[in-house]
């Protein structure tokens, strides 16, 4: 139950597992039939990926009664991203983002 | 359930009595949270989240709704400047294996409320600056280590977060 990053970095190489954290990102609190149903796997296959991401801290879960509710947990993701982003860096690596996504944004309204 | 909660999780390399005077002690929220929390920490108190600034801007106020040292903290949440638009923070201490595991739940948000979004990226930064101090003694944060001032659009950031 102990995260540590490599753990954090193999949950995160695998795109399924992506999916599911952009999922709980979207929307938190989702029951594993919820999580099942927007995604193209079965049951058991989200079981697993959900078993490592829980493993590696990235999701976290609360019980409701007899709900068990998924949620997103950046925490580890932060502690990654504060390793090697420095607080001068920060700000530039932000504008380079945006310049990305806009020019994103720009090549969508001219397609 | 108006609106789902948020939470979040962090292991710390700490003792539960450390990680809760890190939580309620001022000296220690300033380091890593960029912001005082200020209170007496008795079931019933007044509570707030106070700038380490001049003006003393006050960021967060709520009350202690539970205080069980260093188990569990509850905290009601709202900005100042809306203290209808209430929230609730737990704060969860366990001990595992040989760490400390903090929960924090963010909830209760009123139906149309948008704290949930205000805080939502500012609590993963709070917790890995937390679990960074406690364990290198170094806070995630700029500046706040050696006695500088945060540069203001972090400040706001932060308030933004906390």
């Amino acid at each position: 139950m102990v995260a540590d990053e490599d753990k954090v970095f193999k949950a995160l190489a695998d795109a399924s597992r992506r999916q599911l954290l952009d999922r709980l990102y979207a929307k938190g609190g989702l029951t594993l039939g919820e999580l099942c149903e927007a995604h193209d796997m079965s049951r058991q296959a989200v079981t697993k990926h959900l078993v490592l991401l829980e493993a590696a801290n990235l999701v976290v879960t609360v019980k409701r009664g007899r709900e068990k509710l998924h949620y997103l947990n950046a925490v580890p993701i932060n502690e990654i991203y504060m390793r090697w982003i420095g607080k001068f860096e920060r700000q530039r690596v932000q504008a380079l983002f945006n310049l990305k996504q806009a020019l994103k944004e720009n090549d969508h309204e001219q397609a | 359930m108006s609106k789902p909660d948020l939470v979040y999780t962090t292991y710390i390399r700490t003792t539960p009595a450390k990680l809760w005077d890190a939580i309620i002690n001022p000296e220690f929220t300033r380091q890593y949270w960029g912001s005082e929390n200020v209170s007496d920490w008795k079931p019933g108190s007044k509570w707030a989240h106070v700038a380490d600034d001049e003006q003393r801007t006050v960021r967060i106020v709520g009350r202690v709704l539970e205080s069980v040292p260093p188990k569990r903290l509850v905290l009601s949440w709202a900005d100042p400047d809306d203290e209808n638009d209430l929230s609730r923070v737990t704060f969860e201490i366990e001990t595992v294996d040989d760490l400390v595991r903090l929960n924090v739940i963010h909830g209760d948000f009123k139906p149309d409320s948008d704290m949930a979004n205000k805080v939502s990226g500012g609590w993963p930064r709070v917790l890995s600056s937390l679990k960074s101090l406690l364990e290198t003694n170094r806070p995630l944060w700029e500046g706040s280590a050696c006695g500088k001032k945060p540069a203001a659009k972090a400040d706001t950031a932060m308030a933004v977060a906390a």
